[in-house]
């Protein structure tokens, strides 16, 4: 009677490291930042519901701070990306929706060795324990996606040189 | 026969003297038993327990704020390493300044263990590098930016140099100084081809408020004048498991840290995909410090 008990606690843990190896990816996603955008406090389908889809490519009246041509030279538009039928929601190549806190899947899709990179660490930063909890930054919240190269920044002040200090 | 003061009694009454002066005085200043100790790495736990706790007392009452210092030991199975991703850096000089509100360096004259070299795209020559530069704007497109600090060589020639062991290389490859034992010589400084040792010529000046109480008896405890210090990877950050000031701060990740002997660290993703390299290779100090170039080595 013990016995079998003792095995159904046995069975319980590998199942459970079976599943963790299996979803690593999930448990990735856990430490990783909020989504600089979040389509829950602020839905694209409040306004866009009640509109007609209009597939054809052009520039918008509205949203017209997005000058989307930062990026690849004005390869692509709106809708390659947002997913027409749900604002709420992005779109892959495969017609997959996924929320803004996996943005990495889609960028993924064109920047593939970055993606690579990122996944091991490696591209963008991590925080947090080199040994334990690593936190994630997602590409949005470093790179603004429609214009994702970085601006230039004010450099912190330069050391004194050893003239400064002699008063 | 007339009684002589002769040379030995005369030896001997200065020996009394001077002890008789110097033992009141030394007990006041420098605890007793701190003086006659035995080199850091000799002492038991118990020891550097009442060592610590007197030296907390001492700088404590010095700087006026409650320090901590902790002598967490070497994890079994790490050695550190770090890399630097060049194609990334634009030479912002936050990690310089993120190192300083974490380690305590004096403020005035100034100590800062990074040192960010701006050097001419094209060329890759030291003697014609700039760490002075202020720009509006940061990265100028005709410059690149290369950050310098301890390269936490595995064969570190300061080490070698050292003529009383104050300086060693712990096993998890920090190298670290007592700055209690150390005598102030400078020969370390001499050795370093990186200028990676700063030396304290005065006593050194910490704002209270800036002062970071959270310390590592080898690594960011405040120092004293006539000393020298330098980068230790954040010894007492990285030795609990986190992550370095400089890495964390770096605002386009081109600092990367991580356990070499751990083949799924960032740090091995960084060795094995990328082309690294050291500097001053042909030195044969091997740096545990390694810079790459993610972006355009083919």
């Amino acid at each position: 009677m013990k016995k079998g008990r003792n095995s159904f606690y046995l069975i319980i843990i590998f199942v459970i490291a079976y599943l963790s190896i299996c979803y690593a990816d999930e448990i990735i996603k856990l430490a990783q930042m909020p989504a600089v955008f979040d389509s829950e406090f602020y839905p694209c389908m409040s306004c866009h519901a009640g509109m007609e889809v209009n597939t054809n490519r052009r520039y918008l009246q509205f949203h017209e701070e997005i000058d989307i041509d930062q990026h690849a030279d004005g390869v692509f538009w709106c809708l390659d990306c947002h997913a027409p039928d749900n604002r709420n929601k992005l779109r892959l190549i495969n017609g997959e929706h996924i929320g803004f806190t996996e943005v990495h899947r889609l960028c993924g899709q064109c920047h593939g060795s970055i993606y690579r990179d990122w996944r091991a660490g490696v591209h963008g930063k991590r925080t947090g324990y080199w040994k334990g909890t690593k936190k994630y930054v997602l590409c949005t919240n470093c790179h603004n996606p429609h214009n994702p190269r970085f601006r230039k920044i004010k450099p912190e002040r330069s050391p004194m040189k050893p003239i400064q200090t002699l008063r | 026969m007339k009684k002589r003061f002769n040379r030995r009694d005369f030896l001997k009454l200065t020996i009394a003297g001077l002890t008789a002066t110097t033992l009141p005085g030394c007990s006041k200043n420098a605890d007793w038993q701190d003086l006659f100790r035995r080199r850091f790495q000799e002492l038991t736990p118990d020891e550097i327990k009442g060592f610590l706790e007197r030296l907390e007392e001492r700088y404590s009452k010095q700087y006026g704020v409650k320090i901590h210092i902790k002598a967490t030991p070497p994890v079994e199975g790490v050695v550190f390493g770090y890399a630097l991703d060049l194609s990334r850096c634009i030479g912002c000089r936050r990690c310089v300044y993120a190192c300083v509100r974490e380690n305590n360096p004096s403020r005035d004259i100034e100590i800062q263990w990074i040192r960010v070299l701006r050097l001419k795209k094209g060329e890759f020559d030291l003697e014609k590098a700039e760490h002075y530069y202020s720009p509006e704007l940061v990265p100028e497109d005709e410059y690149f930016y290369m950050p310098v600090q301890c390269q936490q060589c595995e064969n570190p020639p300061c080490v070698k140099v050292c003529p009383v062991k104050a300086t060693w290389k712990e096993p998890d490859g920090i190298v670290v100084i007592d700055y209690n034992w150390c005598i102030g010589c400078r020969t370390c400084m001499a050795a370093c081809p990186y200028r990676a040792r700063k030396f304290n010529w005065n006593d050194p000046v910490i704002p209270k408020e800036e002062l970071n109480p959270e310390t590592h008896y080898l690594g960011n405890r405040p120092r004293m004048k006539g000393v020298v210090e330098k980068c230790t990877f954040c010894i007492q950050r990285t030795r609990e498991g986190r992550y370095p000031a400089c890495v964390e701060v770096c605002p386009v990740g081109a600092r990367k840290f991580g356990n070499l002997l751990d083949p799924e660290s960032e740090i091995r993703y960084v060795l094995e995909n990328f082309r690294v390299y050291r500097l001053k290779e042909d030195l044969k100090t091997e740096p545990k410090f390694f810079y790459f170039f993610s972006i355009g080595w083919g």
